[in-house]
Formats: structure tokens, C-alpha cells, sequence
């Protein structure tokens, strides 16, 4: 193996949509790594690759830049580390400026006021293949020529496509433009329009596929026609086709977990390992795979182009609501789980908009919500034929959906009314359809899985840990009779609130289940047959003998009430855990916190007195 | 008149971008993105609701730009 005597730092730039990040997949495959920047929520994508001569690179990919002489997060990082500015990150030894050869009118002004610099640079025509597709062809020498710095053509897309670019990286020696002031935009863009002349023949300036494309995905009303589908098709996936995937992992984690309690000698370390860590991380993990189900249509249709175009159509509704266009990905995402889908409100760019975006997204209704629900509407809702088509446990769950949408809207118009002023910008890019490249598909629903196992491995472990403790001790006294948990901290707590929830209609045992419960929504289902001393372990097996018991046992106001709790549903820790991360401040997660809990009870509370008024 | 006044298919050439007060990062944002004068752009399509926002295309590039957004942009209309 060769030492890396002379290790070259290159960093990656370009506008968004330049096809940067699949370049950056070619050229260090599966070695990257990704971490976040200290202090703000940025992505950091770094790797390595070797050139034929041996020479090592370490490759920076920065954040997708319109200006380095702009407001947003993201392209101050991108700045910074250009500039040699920034703390953390070590000044590139040189550049590689990423264009898309079929945009090159925007994105050869980034390369101007990169270029005024004065770093070693190279510019990287990329999409080459698309631009040969279209006719357009470009003179790379005149171009080269033009602007004084080497300039390759690249496909990202294709083995092999960064190939002219390696080479130039491996001659070394690559020149350093005369640093300059960057010039105003009027000259800028003057400047663009004479290399667009002298070097680049472009017959027309949009693909004829994007026009026709356009033509019907953003079509008043073929295009909402569209939408609709694509997500009925989505959510179809995500709930249908990952059931069969959950039940094999969660036979999976349960035999695990059996096998290491008949390992292990009975005592408090098999208990922690076997009923907190098994029990509690083991049903986060089972959400994995509708959780990578969503990722990778989701990720499939941003690579696509066809995401931002959603955020076209639904900008003015949610727009009114007090969200933006941008605000549709993350909460689509809070359908499988409100994590992920407050990670991904990092595309958001407006501030108030992402803060909205948080604070809403724990009202779409979570998957971890379904056994809670499935076990209530079975157990209440008598399965009837509606107008002859609908069942009636279904169109109660479809209620509950919908009575979290609109209760997000509600919130998020509330918040809008609260902080006005201000004006709130969308100014969004419509990239060129492509067709996703699966090895880009792969490693972002790599990442992000990554991240998601991350966050489970720290947060939720600790978490998990904790409700065990409030659930095992103190031990109950010898010859007890009442269940375990009656004697525990939790079951005193649950005492405790029984007070508080009682206007509401729980009785102690709901109240003691929603302890548990915080740390995962639907362990409540298991946590409640623990109180009513069924020994089943298995949530399947709790829920059926649960059933008859309370369906017989707790009045229909109660169990109403229950449901319309689970809406709002606050007490999720992980969510909570995950807004402080995203958000880094306290506040965030105190304001989320109680204004759920002040949902929940209020619409519990009128829910419980008025079925019981009517009910008698 | 300004980009905001177009209707769908409409083609203009720009003529500046208008500052709304003191360092308007909005206004920075729209000339770095290539409406600065000269350029032609066209509305290509608006959403389906309420008409808001535009799909306008400048150069080789289409954004989404929220009426607010568009109303900086002066333009000179070219006949059809």
C-alpha cells in the first residue's frame, strides 16, 4: 500500500441540482463519512478516493451554493470553508467548481465568483451525457481558455464519468487564478453571457421532455390528480408492503431477546435487557422498515425532480396555513414516525417556517400510534357497513388521520397569527427531470438509516433505560398480590395522576400505561395489559385478551376519550429529544410539549363529558 | 409593471430588481439567480390554487417565486 505522502484536500462546490453529490459518490464510492458541522444543523460529507499515480484525496463535498455572498446556513459554511474562514475545516489545497452543462447560465456565475478566489481550480462540466443528448454543445477548450482554469466534462452518473477529472487532479500543479473582489451582479452576469457566446451552441433553453412533463404533472388539474395518487401510492407501500418486513424483524427481536433471558440468570440485569432495552428500543427499530420504505420513495422523487414540484402545487394552501411548499416533505415523513420528519425539516430555509414545521409535525398521525388505535376501535367501534361501501372502524381511524391534519393546520395558522409580520420567501429551483441512479438511492437511504440507528442507539437507549428504572423499582413487597408495576415508581406516579386525568375519564390504569407509553407510543397497549395482570409479553397477544376486557369494563366515554388523547399524544420523549437536537434550544421543546399536553386534554376533556352527557 | 402582473405564457424582458428597504436579502437573492436587466424570462405555468406561486423561467432555469417575490421584478413585456 502506498503511505500517503502528499494526501491533497479537494473540495467539491456548486449550486444545488449540479449533480455534485453523484459525482462525489463516484469519486469516493461507499467510504464517506457524515457528520453535521458544530453547532448548526448543516450536513458534513467528507471521503477519500486514490488516483492511479497513488496519490491520495480527501474529499470535502460542501453544501449546494447559489452565491458565496448569502444568508442561508448552508451556503455560509460553503463560504467559510472557501474562504478559510471557518473553525473547524482546514482551507481546500484546491476546488472542484461542479456545473450542469444543461444550466450553465446560472451556474458558470457561481464559477466566476469562485474563481475571484484566487484557489487552485477546477471546473467540472458536469451531466455531460444529457447535454449531448439535447444538442447542446459545449467548447470546453474556449471555455478553459476563457476563464484560465482547467475545465473537464464528468458524468456522475456513470462508472468511469470522473475519469478526466481524476486525471487533471493527479497531474497536480493545477493553477491558481489571480484572486480578485467578486463583482457586482450585473457584471457577473454580463461576464456569463460573453463565455455563453464564445464557447457554449445551446438550441433551446429547456429540455422538450421538461416542457411536456410540465405540461402535465403541473397541470391544474391533472397535476393535484397526480399528487393525490403519488401519495395514496406511498402511504399504500409504507403500510401494506412494510407489515410482512415489521412482523419477521419483530419475531426476530423478540426471539433475541428471549434467548438472551434464558442466557442470562434471572435478576435485575436480564430485566433491564429483556423488559427495558429489548422491549423499548426493539419497537423503534421495528418502524426501520417503513421507515426506509418512505426514505427511498421520498428519496427516489427528489432525485427525480418531481419533489420540488409538489412544493410548487401545495405552496399556496400551506402557505395560508402559516407553512411553506417546503414544509410537505418532513410532514409526509411524520406519517411514518415525527423523527425523521423533524430531521428532514433541515431543507426548510425560512426559520419561522422550519420552527412551524416542528412544532406541527408530531400531529400527523405516527405509526406508533396504530396498535393504540387498532386496539380502541376494535374494542368500541362496532364493524358496520356505512352508505354501503365504508366500514365503520375504518372511517373512524380515516377520522383520526384527518383530525390530525386539520388540527396541525389549526396550530400552525395560530402561530402565524402570533408572530406576523415579516415576509416569508419560498423562491425554490425546479431542477430538470432525471432518472434516479440507484447507487445514489442506496447510499442516501444508507445515511440516513445510519442516522436514524444513531439517534435510537443514544436518545432512546437512555431513554428506555430510565422508564425501566421508574418501572422496576422499588420491587413489590414479599407475598404482594397486585402486579409489579402497582408497587414501582411508575405505578405511584400513575396514582398520582390518576387525579390529574380523572376529568377526562381515565381511570388508574390508562393512567399508569401512559407512563411507559412516553418513551414509546404503543407500549402503552403492552403497558396497560401488564396493569390488568395479563402475562402476555407480546403486544398481538396483550391486545386480544384486552379487548373483551375493556370493552366490557371502561364506559364508551372513556375509551373516546382515549382515542382523541392519542392525537395529540405528548408524551413521545424521543420526538421531544429530537426537537432539542434540531432546534438546540429548551424553549422549543417546553412550548411543544405543553401546548400537545393542552390540546390533548382539552379535546379529551370535551370529548369525555360530552359522550357521557349524551350516553347518560 | 412588474413580473407579478404577467399572466400564464406571458414573456418579458427584465429590466432590475427593486429593493424593499435597506439590504433586502430577497432582492440580493433574485439578481444572484440571473434576473438582472436584459434578461428574458416567461411565466411558464401558476399553481393550480389561488394562482400563487409562478413558474417562471429565466435563462435556462425555472423557479417557483411567491407573488411577494415576483413583485421586485420590473419587466418590459415582449409582444407575442
Amino acid at each position: 500500500m502506498n503511505t500517503a505522502v502528499d494526501s491533497l484536500r479537494i473540495a467539491l462546490l456548486g449550486n444545488p441540482n449540479c449533480g455534485k453529490t453523484a459525482l462525489f459518490n463516484q469519486l469516493t464510492g461507499s467510504r464517506q463519512k457524515v457528520a453535521n458541522y458544530a453547532g448548526v444543523t448543516v450536513e458534513r460529507k467528507s471521503g477519500r478516493f486514490t488516483a492511479p499515480s497513488g496519490r491520495q484525496f480527501d474529499v470535502l463535498d460542501l453544501p449546494g451554493a447559489y452565491s458565496l455572498d448569502a444568508p442561508s446556513p448552508d451556503e455560509a459554511i460553503t463560504r467559510d470553508v472557501c474562504r478559510g474562514h471557518h473553525p473547524a475545516e482546514p482551507r481546500p489545497d484546491a476546488l472542484v467548481c461542479v456545473v450542469d452543462a444543461t444550466n450553465l447560465r446560472l451556474h458558470l456565475r457561481f464559477v466566476l465568483e469562485v474563481r475571484a478566489l484566487g484557489l487552485p481550480m477546477v471546473v467540472a462540466v458536469n451531466m455531460a451525457d444529457a447535454a449531448h443528448r439535447r444538442g447542446i454543445r459545449i467548447d470546453l477548450h474556449a471555455l478553459s481558455e476563457a476563464l484560465g482554469v482547467p475545465v473537464v466534462e464528468t458524468i456522475g452518473i456513470r462508472r468511469g464519468g470522473a475519469r478526466q477529472l481524476v486525471e487533471v487532479l493527479d497531474r497536480g500543479d493545477i493553477p491558481a487564478p489571480a484572486a480578485a473582489d467578486i463583482p457586482d451582479d450585473d457584471s457577473l452576469h454580463e461576464q456569463v453571457r460573453a463565455l455563453l457566446a464564445r464557447a457554449v451552441d445551446m438550441p433551446s433553453p429547456t429540455a422538450h421532455i421538461d416542457e411536456r412533463l410540465d405540461r402535465v404533472l403541473l397541470h391544474p388539474l391533472v397535476g393535484p390528480l397526480v399528487l393525490v395518487a403519488t401519495m395514496f401510492l406511498i402511504f399504500q407501500a409504507v403500510f401494506a408492503w412494510a407489515a410482512p418486513i415489521q412482523e419477521t424483524l419483530a419475531g426476530a427481536v423478540g426471539a433475541t431477546g428471549e434467548w438472551l433471558a434464558a442466557l442470562l440468570p434471572e435478576g435485575h440485569l436480564q430485566s433491564l435487557l429483556t423488559n427495558g432495552i429489548f422491549a423499548g428500543v426493539g419497537t423503534v427499530v421495528e418502524f426501520l422498515p417503513q421507515i426506509l420504505l418512505l426514505f427511498l420513495f421520498i428519496l427516489a422523487l427528489e432525485e427525480s425532480g418531481y419533489l420540488p414540484r409538489a412544493a410548487f402545487m401545495l405552496d399556496r394552501p400551506m402557505f395560508a396555513a402559516g407553512l411553506s411548499g417546503r414544509s410537505f416533505i418532513p410532514l409526509l415523513s411524520s406519517f411514518a414516525c415525527a423523527i425523521p420528519g423533524i430531521m428532514a425539516t433541515r431543507s426548510i430555509q425560512d426559520p419561522r417556517d422550519r420552527m412551524a414545521t416542528i412544532m406541527v409535525a408530531p400531529l400527523m398521525t405516527c405509526s406508533a400510534r396504530l396498535p393504540v388505535y387498532t386496539l380502541l376501535i376494535s374494542a368500541f367501534v362496532p364493524s358496520q357497513q356505512v352508505a354501503g361501501m365504508f366500514n365503520l372502524q375504518g372511517l373512524v381511524l380515516f377520522g383520526l388521520y384527518v383530525a390530525g391534519i386539520v388540527s396541525a393546520l389549526l396550530v400552525a395558522w395560530t402561530m402565524k397569527r402570533w408572530r406576523r409580520g415579516g415576509e416569508h420567501s419560498l423562491l425554490l429551483e425546479l431542477p430538470s427531470y432525471r432518472i434516479p441512479h440507484p447507487r445514489d438511492i442506496l447510499i442516501g437511504l444508507w445515511e440516513r438509516c445510519w442516522i436514524f440507528l444513531r439517534r435510537v442507539g443514544t436518545i432512546i437507549l437512555s431513554l428506555t433505560i430510565v422508564m425501566w428504572v421508574l418501572l422496576s423499582f422499588p420491587a413489590p413487597p414479599p407475598g404482594a398480590t397486585e402486579p409489579a408495576i402497582e408497587y414501582s415508581m411508575a405505578g405511584q406516579l400513575g396514582r398520582l395522576l390518576e387525579y390529574v386525568f380523572a376529568p377526562i375519564g381515565f381511570n388508574w390504569q390508562i393512567s399508569i400505561a401512559l407512563v411507559p407509553g412516553m418513551a414509546a407510543r404503543e407500549v402503552a397497549v403492552s403497558a396497560l395489559a401488564t396493569v390488568y395482570a395479563l402475562s402476555a409479553t407480546d403486544e398481538e397477544v396483550a391486545a386480544q385478551a384486552l379487548e373483551p376486557l375493556i370493552a366490557t369494563q371502561w364506559p364508551l366515554a372513556t375509551a373516546l376519550s382515549l382515542l382523541v388523547w392519542f392525537i395529540y399524544a405528548p408524551q413521545c420523549l424521543s420526538t421531544l429529544a429530537v426537537v432539542k437536537r434540531e432546534t438546540g434550544s429548551w424553549k422549543s421543546v417546553a412550548v411543544m410539549a405543553l401546548y400537545l399536553f393542552a390540546l390533548a386534554y382539552l379535546a379529551s376533556f370535551l370529548t369525555f363529558q360530552i359522550t357521557r352527557w349524551i350516553t347518560g | 409593471m412588474t413580473l407579478s402582473q404577467l399572466s400564464k405564457g406571458a414573456c418579458a424582458t427584465v429590466t432590475g430588481v427593486e429593493d424593499r428597504g435597506p439590504g433586502d436579502q430577497l432582492a440580493r437573492r433574485l439578481r444572484a439567480l440571473g434576473f438582472v436587466g436584459g434578461e428574458a424570462v416567461r411565466v411558464v405555468s401558476v399553481a393550480p390554487m389561488g394562482g400563487d406561486p409562478l413558474l417562471v423561467q429565466v435563462g435556462y432555469t425555472r423557479f417557483a417565486l411567491r407573488r411577494n417575490e415576483a413583485e421586485r421584478i420590473r419587466v418590459e413585456k415582449v409582444p407575442a
